[in-house]
Formats: structure tokens, sequence, C-alpha cells
């Protein structure tokens, strides 16, 4: 049998990241690049696959000629927030075919900066196609999460408080992260539980940031990561998966996607949830979190407001999740993927310093995208 | 502003395999399709059933009666005409043939809403060629 090559995550970057008025969406990108290329200690002429999507199919080439980047391989598939672990995947098995030997994984956005300038509008589907089913009835972004919320709650018995829980457990990790937009501004439950009704039963607490931002990650095989400058951090096991695009088609709306992605990256990795020491996953909205955990096989069905509730996700519990502190109290320019996978990397190589999770060895990565549509997972050891 | 007015850029846009469903909400029918080889029904309509790829499909009218599978109530959105007419009630109905469809529910206060609550089709007149199916709580039968 022949062994396959092992593939490793060698830099990461951020680029500036909150408020961000002063910087395009392309130099955020560029400036994200920048920073993971001189974490490699490569430069761009080191880069030839490039995995990165936007708004519209002219980003790839947009990009690459913004950055004067001539990749031999290209992905700019399109799936929301999980896309940056979906590239992961395919970033290793284009590294293992020989198609490209240094991978750049790049994202960046200023949806805040946007929003502001008034060029960014609220979510509205367009009434065509399937669409034309859903759009008259003004369901929101929010309602859509909020219809998954409800049905939790009905099933479970899962409480406002224990969504709550999540938020301040994410924002109890902002605390102990300068470079967290809630950095200075602890969340209690109670303050939760009084934010601003969006889409009952979700509360502004409940809800994602909207920052600029962008970031970067820097793929190649484990035989070129032994000379360079970083500690690799290896990819040992992915896996995605689709459910829906429009909600009334998602049939039993408590049962994300995460569940059949990541028993394939688990089972790939050859680890189960008990090995994970450091968790991060796409928390557009709380509900998304205690749908994950349930997913990923981290609790039972119905055991995850429960869970968060006891605390296990903050500082010092027993499973640390989203210790950058998340979309919910970090940054979220639109789709975070990539910062999953980023701060997953500094756990692991042990460079998070307060927020540092003890003999991080093992960490898992979920990327949702959409409305709960589609979901992308990432085993990373080290 | 009538209410076609300010829906208008979120009134369906009706194309070929939607014009059935849309010609029978004008005369107060809820159509779905049924697929005639697998025995199951669907909605949104397709041309060929989603579950097996069939094409021996055929319109066949629903009860318009079922149950809440969930709801939201909306309380922000900045986009006209919903921002006018907050807080609303968005939910997703378990019609009784086994398909699920998003509505509005009027006639419904949000402290009467409950997952599993019976619901009936009622049919609101937006325009001409637009008829938009709604629902309302239902006694208990």
């Amino acid at each position: 049998m022949s062994v396959e090559p092992r593939i490793c995550i060698v830099g990461v970057g951020e680029s500036d990241c909150g408020h961000v008025p002063d910087k395009s969406a392309l130099q955020l990108h560029q400036q994200a690049a920048q920073a993971a290329l001189k974490d490699a200690g490569l430069t761009k002429d080191d880069v030839d696959g490039l995995f990165s999507c936007g708004d519209d199919w002219t980003h790839a080439l947009q990009l690459a000629e913004y950055l004067a980047l001539h990749p031999s391989y290209v992905d700019s598939t399109q799936i929301g927030g999980a896309s940056w672990e979906l590239f992961v995947a395919h970033a290793v098995a284009a590294l293992r075919a020989g198609m490209c030997n240094v991978a750049l994984l790049v994202y960046g956005s200023t949806a805040r900066a946007d929003f502001r300038r008034r060029r960014l509008r609220d979510y509205t589907p367009l009434p065509h196609g399937p669409a034309q089913f859903e759009a008259s009835y003004g369901l929101t972004l929010v309602g859509k999460y909020a219809l998954a919320a409800r049905r939790h709650m009905h099933e479970y018995g899962t409480t406002r408080r224990q969504l709550a829980a999540v938020a301040v457990a994410m924002n109890q990790w902002a605390q102990m992260n300068p470079r967290a937009f809630h950095y200075g501004k602890p969340l209690t439950v109670e303050a939760a539980l009084k934010s601003r009704m969006i889409a009952d039963p979700l509360r502004q607490a409940d809800c994602c940031l909207r920052t600029d931002g962008g970031g970067a990650v820097i793929l190649t095989t484990a035989e070129r990561a032994r000379d360079l400058r970083t500690k690799p951090v290896e990819v040992l096991g992915t896996g995605a998966a689709l459910s829906h695009l429009h909600m009334a088609q998602w049939a039993d709306m408590t049962d994300l996607v995460a569940a059949q992605s990541g028993r394939r990256a688990l089972e790939q990795a050859g680890v189960t949830p008990k090995d994970v020491d450091v968790l991060q996953v796409y928390d557009a909205f709380t509900i998304l979190v205690l749908l994950t955990l349930e997913a990923l096989g981290f609790c039972g069905r119905g055991e995850s407001g429960s869970l968060a509730e006891s605390g296990a996700l903050g500082p010092g519990g027993a499973l640390p999740t989203n210790t950058d502190g998340g979309g919910l109290a970090c940054n979220q320019p639109g789709m975070r993927g990539v910062f999953l996978l980023v701060e997953a990397v500094l756990q692991l190589r042990g460079e998070c310093g307060p927020r540092q999770v003890p003999n991080a060895h093992v960490a898992l990565c979920n990327g949702t995208g959409g409305y709960l549509s589609s979901c992308a997972t990432v085993v990373l050891g080290a | 502003m009538t209410r076609a007015a300010a829906l208008a850029n979120h009134l369906p846009v009706i194309d070929v395999e939607s014009a059935p469903f849309w010609a029978g909400t004008r005369q107060q029918k809820f159509l779905i399709r049924h697929c005639n080889t697998c025995g199951r029904s669907h909605f949104y309509p397709r041309h060929a059933c989603p579950h097996c790829w069939s094409e021996n499909c055929e319109w066949r009218p629903s009860s318009g009666r079922g149950r809440v599978y969930s709801y939201t109530v909306v309380h922000h959105n900045e986009v006209l005409p919903f921002r006018e007419m907050l807080p609303y009630i968005v939910a997703l109905i378990d019609l009784d043939e086994g398909v699920r469809v998003t509505a509005n529910i009027l006639e419904g206060t949000p402290e009467v809403m409950h997952v599993g609550m019976p619901v009936e089709v009622v049919y609101e007149r937006i325009t001409e060629e637009v008829t938009l199916p709604q629902f309302r709580p239902r006694a208990q039968t």
C-alpha cells in the first residue's frame, strides 16, 4: 500500500480586522496573504495554488490579477462560510496529486464598512426560481436561524438562557484576545437576555458581529514543511456535506449536516470527539453552535443546551470552543471559515498567550455556510 | 401605498415550472406535485420528482390544511415593505399531504403561536397575476 503524502498548514495570517474603513476588500486579501506567507517563511512566488471565493464568478480572476499571481491550480467553489474548510479538503487532494506545491487559501471582506456606506443592503432574496416560494414573506437571515432555534426549543426544551450561555462563552474568550471586536466589552447572560429582539427567539446577543477583515492559510506537503520555519500542523481528516438552500426543504431542522461531514473527517483522522482538545465552530448565531455540538457528537441530541449552560465551552471548560471569541465576539466579515483554521493552528502551535488551551494536540474546525445549508469539517493535529 | 406596490420587488417571478401553481392560487386552489412512480408529493413544484427523478408527475389539489413545523416572529427588517409590517410571523407549515410550505400566519398573534398549531390556507390576492397563499389558525379537529 502506497502511503499518501502528509499535508500540513505551515502559515496563517490575518489582515486588519474589526472596523477598517480605510482599506479595500482586495487590500485585506493581500494583507492576510502577506502575513501568512511571512509566517511560513515563503514568498508570493512560491504560491501556485489559489483557493478563494467571493460574491461572484469574477472573484478568482480579479484576486489573481490584483495579487499578480499565476496559479497552476485554482478553486473558487462558493458554499458560504464553510468554503474555507472545503478548500482545505480540496487543497489536500491537489497537493497530494502534485497539481500544486504551495496552496494559498485567502479571504477578505469589508462587510462592515460597506454596510455603513450603504453599499451593502440588508439581506433580501430575489423572487426568482425556487426563491419565489419564500421571497414574499419577509423571512430574514436571522429569521431563518430563528426557525431552527424554535424547533430545537420545541423538541428538546432548549431555553433562551442556554442560547445566551453560548454568546457569553464566546464573549469570555474574547476578553482574552486583544484582537477581538468585543475585547473589553464583557457580556452577562442577563444582559444577553435583555438585548434587542431581532427574530424571536433570537436576540441581538444571539447574532454574530458584522466586521471587516481577512485571513489566510498556507498548505504544503510535510516534506516541504520540514524546511520551513513554523511548527507544521497536519491535516488529519476532512469532510463536507450539503443540505438545503431554502428552509422549507430542510426535513429535520435539528439535524445539521455536520453529522456527515464531521463523521467523515473524524474517521479519516482516526480520532473521536473525546480526543479533540480545541474546537472552532461556525457561530453565525448561537443556535448554530448548539446544533453543531450535537451533529459532531460532542453530546447527544438535545443535550447541547445544558452542555453550554454548564460552562464547558468557555475558558477553563472541558470543551474549549471558539477560543478567539468566534463570530459572536471576535470578528465576522461575512464568511469567516478561514478564521476557524487560523485560530486552531495558533492553538496547536501554542501561540495563543492568555487564551492558550494547555496541551492542545488535536483541533476540529467546522464551517457552516448559507442558512445552515452546508458544512465542511477539518481535523488538525500537531 | 397598496400592498401590491409595496411588495412589488418581492413578488414571485412566475416561470414555466411554477405557472400552474400560481394559476391554481388565483382560483383558490393549493396545487402540489404528486409522483405517480414513487407515490410521494413534493413542494416547491419541479417538473420531475426530486425523490426518484421520475417525470411521471401530476398536479393535485392539497387540502390546504396542516400544522406549524416552526415559526419566528420577525422584529427587525430594514427592507420595505416588511419594515412597516413589524412584528410579523413567518412559519413553516407541514401540509397534511406531507410537504412543507413557507408563509405568513395572518389573523394570528405571537401569543397564540405554537409549534404543532393547526392552520389552514387563505388566499391573499396581491395583483391580477399573483395570489399569495397565506395561513391562519384553525380550530383543532
